[in-house]
């Protein structure tokens, strides 16, 4: 099948809303007899759910968790991009949609990312008109600052929740709903799979994770909305639970994966501690407002640090190498995430990481304590302040910024940050790639949807800094409620989807089987020990730099590694029982499906491009060699095992920017 | 004012036990306010029992709150059982001899002027009644230190709440010790 | 260091539970809590066992999902912490420490250390919203200045992550500082107020639905909860339902 990215005519400005003018719609007294699944409910889903109902659909949302309010989104913690131009620093919708692509390394969708820059204030105004306490400076307007990557200060925020607080947005927003009976939720329910009828998306399979018991749900259109597939790596900032069966339940389906191979390293993670680790924590890219990233420039300091016997207080400025404003003058602590991710690794490879692991860079905040120490004694009128009084006022207001940062990183590390700079290494933090969907939100199955970090779209090789949350709201209050009436305005006479049909019942039974297999399989090893070991591979071969040889190596090995777990993993519990071994089982053997898609695509994708870089194309200077040839999304095609997957090429083309060299210095 | 002059004890007894006003409108009210107050509370901790079915193995109160908030209830049965004791040293007797015997004078047999002044100091002879009159005294201390505060923030005034903590910490202290000392200084001194 | 571990093992919401005893050796201080049950857990999946079953998810302290109580308190013995974000340096070598369910009749346990929360949703479906419409035509962000104080303290009361960590300290299991916050963060906000009258009456009449206790007032929510919200918001949502009902 030829991909058909249905991307509309007409000039960029222009197209999204001659699109919308023209599209079909459902008259309300229609949408009383559609169904629509939602699988996931954060920001994208919950938002979605909310709008769908509110327009008169019946929805039917899952989540894993015990609540929509829990869904992950809850931990982005910086902020939500939107081309206000409050601060009047020239911001503008073009310069938002310009620096996106540019962020991504010419290799997101044109049309799409400019419809998202288009709607991101409208978000930010639906936001507060719902209650969202944004911060708001002395005259009571909205604040901003300024994130990594881009020139103008347009993220709006919440203290260091704003996740948190979009998400309760959409779950408050969802709660009207509920209340109404517009929204039936499904609270510990995770989908198995999606039921195909007539190659139209017409149900999905469910699990019940308290009671074990497997549920068919019918509907004119499927939605997902599950998130990103970091926890491949097993290591990751992602939740738990976190997880890609969803998305790759559609992909065995018919629906294309695209872009695998494109992930973020965040690189403001706390750095390893050790073995028994479940989880990377990570920090705000906000804290790179304030914070100068270093590693000392003597091997023999980082030693005498590593022993103890030298503290990082300890280096002069002379001795310090802040290796990020050394390299990228015009942006130096803030390029963007992967630039500086890399250059972390960089540092640490050569053998200057700080901590026992040799994977740690400094986060420093002293300067700051002075700038704003100073800047505050001016305020309130101290003439020849002390040091110890500049940097005390200078701490207060860092404090308020970063506060509650600073408090996570010390019941973590055990460190007072504000006495001595923080440790920091990149970890796994959000996937570019996903399901590969047109303009209309769509993937290759008729009827289904993927919106959020599950779809590929909007940020191409790399994402900037508080755009996950922009995406996922722009993509569940603003599009997809427009773009799936296009497309259900077709079943207005359909009338209810019966569940008791073959596709059901044949949907089920694949279910089932598989599920008895893990509970009856009484293998040698625990789902864990299988998922940290795919997780090696993953970091090892399929990180932060990856190479052809590796890559093969990693294809070779998970594959051994699947043909193992569907052998010999062990399941203790029963089937129809809450059993979180179980559900973790599942989850793992699509990571392992997965997994080798991701190192095929990498190896296949033969240049350098954002959060994908192959050692084998950089500059001379060591930056990503992007190429022409392959200014494409890779869309693949399930065909049984993944190295068989068939690749689709949909080409790239930017009318309304030049394609340049992405240089941050 | 029984400590100062047994005088005035006895005047200001007599106007408050014959004044309609204090007979027929504060008294019934205060009745009705502490028997409404008790009453509350004990359907109040009936519903909080029943809302935890299954309890804690093991539960560190100490570690976030008082011991007088987390037992109001204890401390306010001992202090129901003072009232009981009270109504029925003084209340009781008051009542039959005003209102079954008819008996308005505040006068008693083989008592010169007025009989309230001796029949306090007759009560606070016995040292376990002392006893348990300091004791229900300690708990009305107790109920009062987080009482006190704890009202304000139930009708909503937060700030007042911080504001009058030291008030309310002295007002629990002052008040219930002043009672203790009426009745010590009676029993110490006959 | 090595521990005796005292857990709450429950099969099912019908079965009848108890407490077990377990060790685990080798745990480095610098684990989690939830780190400490993994390594417990994967002992027992070795052993064929049935793994102890736990709500957790974000493990970064936002979620909410972790509901432990922990030698007597909500989310164990440090201060302004999840249980994901309780560190094994705040126990001693030699230890006994007792983990159970956050108890309320209203949280009834689904297995082991996983309650039922959703009475906090039914209460949220009872008023926690502003009734707005998606539209994308709401009025500009910027033409309602709120002052910077009430943005604020809105904000401070809206960071309640919804644990129940409050529920499960009080000795009376009132919900009060959960529907507090949330009553709070509306009525600290000009958006708000349309629906203010009606929403602290219906969420209050759901809470009580619910089956929760009543605020007596001990303040042990606010010491207990992970993210700090103030008891000050138990008394503007009392203030709150007053004017409501006058």
């Amino acid at each position: 099948m030829a991909l058909n990215s249905k991307v509309p005519k007409g000039p960029i400005k222009d197209k999204w809303t001659d699109y919308k003018n023209k599209i079909n719609l459902v008259n309300p007294a229609n949408k009383r007899h559609i169904d629509v699944i939602v699988v996931g409910t954060g920001l994208a889903g919950g938002s979605a759910s909310a709008t769908l109902a509110e327009l008169g659909y019946n929805v039917k949302a899952f989540a894993y968790q015990d609540s929509p309010r829990r869904a992950h989104s809850i931990a982005a913690q910086g902020g939500i991009n939107a081309a206000k131009n409050y601060q009047g620093d020239g911001d503008s919708t073009y310069r938002l949609f310009y620096d996106t692509v540019k962020g991504g390394d010419y290799r997101s969708r044109e049309a799409n990312v400019y419809r998202l820059a288009e709607v991101s204030a409208n978000i930010i105004d639906q936001c507060v008109a719902q209650g969202v306490p944004f911060a708001r400076d002395y005259g009571g307007l909205l604040d901003n600052r300024s994130f990594g990557g881009v020139l103008v200060s347009r993220t709006f925020y919440a203290k260091g929740q704003t996740g948190q607080q979009l998400l309760l947005g959409a779950y408050s927003a969802m709660n009207r709903q509920i209340a109404r009976g517009k929204i039936e939720m499904f609270n510990r329910h995770e989908m198995l799979d999606v039921v195909v009828v007539d190659g139209k998306a017409r149900g999905i399979i469910a699990r019940n994770l308290v009671t074990g018991e497997i549920e068919r749900h019918s509907a004119h259109a499927v939605v997902i909305a599950s998130g990103g597939y970091g926890n491949v790596y097993f290591l990751s900032t992602n939740a738990m639970g976190s997880n890609v069966t969803a998305g790759w339940k559609i992909h065995k389906k018919g629906a294309y994966f695209a872009n695998p191979c494109y992930t973020q390293i965040h690189p403001t993670c706390i750095p390893r501690s050790g073995d028994y680790q479940s989880k990377l924590t990570l920090m705000s890219e906000s804290l790179r407002n304030d914070g100068r990233i270093w590693v000392p420039k003597n091997l023999e300091d980082v030693k005498a640090i590593r022993e103890g016997s030298k503290k990082p207080t300890d280096l002069s400025e002379d001795e310090r190498d802040y290796y990020l404003e050394r390299r990228y003058p015009a942006f130096g602590n803030l390029v963007p995430r992967d630039v500086a991710s890399r250059a972390a690794k960089e540092r640490c490879d050569a053998g200057y990481g700080v901590n026992a692991t040799g994977e740690a860079v400094y986060l420093d905040f002293a300067a700051s304590f002075i700038r704003y120490g100073t800047e505050q004694a001016k305020i309130q009128g101290i003439n020849n302040p002390s040091d110890a009084k500049i940097k005390e006022l200078g701490q207060e207001i860092v404090r308020a910024k970063y506060g509650n940062l600073f408090q996570m990183y010390e019941k973590i590390v055990d460190e007072n940050p504000y006495e001595t700079p923080m440790m920091i290494y990149p970890a796994v933090h959000y996937t570019m790639g996903g399901v590969w969907v047109d303009y209309n939100l769509m993937t290759t199955i008729p009827g289904c949807y993927c919106i959020g970090e599950a779809n590929f779209s909007d940020h191409g090789a790399n994402r900037l800094g508080a755009s996950a949350l922009m995406q996922g709201l722009a993509d569940g209050y603003f599009v997809l409620p427009y773009t799936i009436g296009d497309y259900l305005a077709d079943d207005i006479r359909t009338g209810k989807i019966s569940t008791e049909t073959p596709e059901f019942e044949v949907a089920e039974n694949e279910v089932k089987e598989r599920i008895n297999f893990f509970v009856n399989n009484k293998g040698t090893h625990s789902v864990d020990y299988y998922h940290k070991k795919l997780g090696k591979i993953m970091w090892d071969k399929c990180g932060m730099s990856r190479n052809a040889a590796g890559l093969k190596e990693a294809i070779e090995e998970i594959s051994a590694l699947r043909k193992d777990f569907w052998q010999n993993v062990s399941v203790p519990g029963g089937a129809n029982e809450y059993n979180e071994e179980l559900a973790k089982a599942g989850r793992v053997a699509d990571f392992l499906e997965l997994g080798e898609l991701f190192a095929k695509d990498a190896l296949e994708r033969e240049e350098s491009a954002g959060g994908h870089f192959r050692e084998e194309y950089q500059t001379p200077e060591g930056e990503a060699k992007r190429l022409k040839e392959f200014q494409f999304v890779s869309a693949w095609e399930y065909k049984g095992e993944p190295k068989d997957a068939i690749l689709h090429k949909e080409p790239l083309e930017y009318e309304n920017i030049e394609v340049k060299e992405r240089s941050y210095k | 004012m029984s400590v100062f002059s047994a005088d005035l004890f006895n005047e200001v007894s007599h106007f408050m036990g014959t004044n309609p006003v204090v007979q027929f409108a504060l008294q019934p009210v205060l009745i009705f306010g502490v028997v409404f107050h008790f009453v509350m509370g004990f359907i109040l901790e009936l519903q909080n029992t029943r809302a935890r079915n299954v309890s804690y193995a093991k539960n560190n109160g100490g570690a976030n709150s008082t011991w007088m908030s987390r037992n109001m209830i204890w401390s306010g049965i001992a202090i129901l059982a003072f009232i009981i004791l009270h109504f029925i040293d003084f209340w009781f007797p008051e009542i039959n001899t005003k209102f079954i015997q008819g008996d308005w004078s505040g006068t008693m047999e083989g008592v010169e002027g007025f009989r309230y002044y001796e029949e306090l100091v007759h009560k606070f002879m016995h040292p376990a009644r002392v006893a348990a009159y300091v004791i229900a005294f300690v708990f009305l201390g107790l109920h009062l230190a987080h009482g006190f505060t704890s009202a304000f923030q139930s009708v909503g005034a937060a700030s007042l709440r911080k504001k009058l903590e030291k008030v309310g910490l002295a007002y629990s202290i002052i008040i219930p010790l002043g009672f203790i000392f009426i009745a010590l200084f009676h029993h110490l001194n006959h | 260091m090595n521990l005796t571990l005292k857990i709450w093992r429950q099969k099912d919401s019908s079965s009848k539970g108890q407490m077990v005893d377990y060790k685990v050796t080798e745990i480095s201080e610098h684990m989690s809590f939830l780190e400490m049950i993994d390594v417990l857990n994967e002992g027992l999946v070795a052993k064929g066992e049935e793994p102890v079953a736990f709500d957790h998810d974000c493990r970064e302290g936002i979620c909410g999902m972790c509901s432990m109580y922990i030698n007597g308190e909500a989310h164990g013995p440090d201060r302004g912490v999840t249980t994901c974000q309780l560190h094994m340096r705040m126990f001693k070598d030699g230890d006994t420490i007792t983990i159970e369910p956050f108890r309320a009749a209203a949280f009834p346990v689904i297995k082991d250390l996983v309650v039922d929360r959703s009475a906090f949703d039914r209460i949220q479906h009872a008023g926690g919203y502003i009734s707005v419409n998606t539209s994308g035509n709401t009025q500009d962000a910027n033409s309602i200045p709120i002052s910077k104080q009430a943005a604020d303290t809105a904000m401070d009361a809206a960071t309640c992550i919804g644990c129940g960590a409050c529920v499960a300290t009080c000795k009376n299991s009132s919900a009060m500082l959960f529907v507090g916050a949330k009553v709070s963060q509306y009525a600290l906000l000009p958006q708000g107020q349309v629906e203010a009258a009606d929403r602290v009456k219906n969420m209050v009449a759901q809470m009580d639905l619910e089956g929760f206790g009543n605020c007596t007032n001990t303040g042990a929510c606010e010491v207990e909860c992970p993210k700090g919200i103030s008891l000050d918001n138990i008394a503007r949502m009392n203030r709150e339902l007053m004017k409501a009902s006058i």
